[in-house]
């Protein structure tokens, strides 16, 4: 699904400037639900950036479904991530001036993959699953984080990506409804999608087929799939 | 003729009209808003202040149809804008009202250009071949036609509030709305925020900022001041901010 080689990434600065990533090699499977930790500053959200091509990484070779993303130009680079790619972010980064409904058609009115008649229905299908039909016509102001969390995660399902990346997904949440989001991604997961989900958390690894650490920019250990599965291609 | 909150109707562009919102906890009602009257006229730059809950934020929520009033009404360009429907809303707001918050809300898989065109395309307001242009002359225009393919992370707060507000004005909308537009930023990059919208004003819109920052709020031509969910002041000059002289000197 996924194979990183030799990427670095180095921010300009003085003294040669921040080394962000350093030489990582990475290979990830299809229907992998991966965890990557680390400490603050490890290097977690860069990787997230240089694997969703949110950012140009300075060394190495990125290859996600297939496609060369450090040879993708900017448009190019848009065009593939909605299309291959779900984002869910630690601060859910919903728009505050559409509805739930709004939000979760955002991704398909942009990439045109689903016909602009099928789109609310689909949205509808998407915020059923993560249970919130009742609530779907709100502004994202009048749900919990926990509900936005949600919300965020069926809109970053709404063009049916093969590859969902999360960064921090529950670090503006109460363990409890912690919970119910990992308990969602690992669904997701159990049902075909690839996942990477970024977090400081130790706590949540008992969930991931596989995890990873960060630390200075490198990979510090990279288990075995927990999975039988995982490794056949 | 918009020199406080009188009740007549005297064709002012939004005109609110005895606001109450009362939010509902377990430690009981909270009144945020307790019987507001104000009108704001086309082409005001008008900054709201008060304290931290003292509704601010509500009254904002009430004017831009993120959340509705217990009683009272919201009257805009003659639409008493909470008798629409939430799809009618949403579709009103789109094309009337250019909203900018605290924390940008950016699409972050979006490039800038990407992220001002949105509410074109939402809207279909613009004929599809034109947004582009559009966009890439409203970020020429809060100067960032040289980072319109940039993603939003990789450029600064105040460059991600300057896109923000190229975003609010994609649609062209009479009314700019403003929560605390500077409130993540530094006081050189808050300057400059201030400065595009005062622009806007200039040009004809009407502006509504949020601000707990005094200095700032006395860069508008009229401030309202709110305490406890009443206004304690709409003066038309604001008064000097004589104890925060210098303050911000250095």
């Amino acid at each position: 699904m996924l194979r990183l080689a030799g990427v670095s990434k180095v921010y300009p600065g003085p003294d040669g400037g921040a080394r962000a990533l350093d030489a990582v090699d990475l290979t990830v499977w299809p229907g992998e639900f991966l965890g990557v930790l680390g400490p603050s500053g490890a290097g977690k959200s860069t990787l997230v950036n240089m694997i969703a091509g949110i950012d140009r990484l300075t060394e190495g070779t990125v290859w996600v479904a297939g496609t060369a993303v450090h040879t993708l130009g900017e448009d190019e680079r848009s065009r593939w991530r909605g299309r291959t790619i779900g984002v869910v972010y630690q601060s859910f980064e919903l728009l505050p001036t559409l509805s739930l409904l709004d939000n979760v058609m955002l991704p398909m009115d942009l990439c045109g993959l689903f016909h602009p008649r099928r789109s609310p229905e689909r949205a509808r299908e998407l915020l059923t699953m993560v249970g919130l039909e009742e609530h779907v016509s709100k502004p994202p102001t009048q749900i919990s984080g926990g509900q936005q969390q949600r919300v965020a995660i069926a809109r970053a399902l709404a063009n049916d990506p093969p590859l969902l990346v999360a960064d921090e997904p529950t670090g503006n949440l109460d363990s409890v409804t912690a919970e119910g989001i990992l308990d969602l991604f690992v669904s997701l997961a159990s049902a075909g999608k690839t996942i990477i989900l970024v977090t400081h958390d130790e706590s949540l690894t008992a969930r991931f087929t596989r995890d990873i650490r960060l630390m200075d920019g490198q990979i510090l250990s990279n288990d075995s799939a927990k999975g039988g599965e995982a490794g056949a291609t | 003729m918009t020199t406080n909150g009188g009740a007549d109707t005297n064709g002012a562009l939004i005109e609110l009209r005895a606001l109450v919102k009362t939010y509902h906890s377990a430690a009981g009602a909270f009144p945020a808003l307790r019987g507001v009257d104000l009108d704001f006229g086309a082409g005001e730059f008008v900054s709201v202040v008060g304290r931290s809950g003292s509704g601010k934020s509500t009254l904002l929520n009430m004017l831009t149809g993120i959340d509705r009033p217990t009683s009272g009404t919201v009257r805009i360009a003659g639409t008493d804008i909470h008798h629409l429907r939430e799809g009618e809303m949403a579709r009103w707001r789109g094309r009337n009202m250019g909203i900018v918050f605290q924390f940008y809300q950016l699409l972050p898989t979006l490039s800038l250009v990407e992220n001002v065109m949105l509410p074109m395309d939402l809207c279909d307001t613009y004929p599809r071949e034109e947004r582009e242009e559009r966009a890439l002359g409203l970020l020429d225009m809060v100067g960032l036609r040289a980072y319109a393919h940039k993603m939003p992370g990789a450029v600064s707060g105040g460059q991600q509030q300057s896109a923000a507000l190229a975003r609010a004005l994609a649609n062209d909308p009479p009314i700019i709305v403003a929560d605390e537009p500077t409130g993540n930023l530094d006081s050189h990059a808050a300057d400059a925020v201030v400065a595009l919208l005062e622009g806007a004003a200039d040009r004809g819109k009407t502006v509504v900022m949020v601000t707990h920052d005094p200095r700032l709020a006395h860069r508008a031509s009229r401030t309202v001041s709110l305490a406890d969910g009443l206004v304690v002041d709409a003066s038309e000059r604001p008064p000097q901010p004589a104890d925060r002289r210098g303050a911000h000197g250095a």
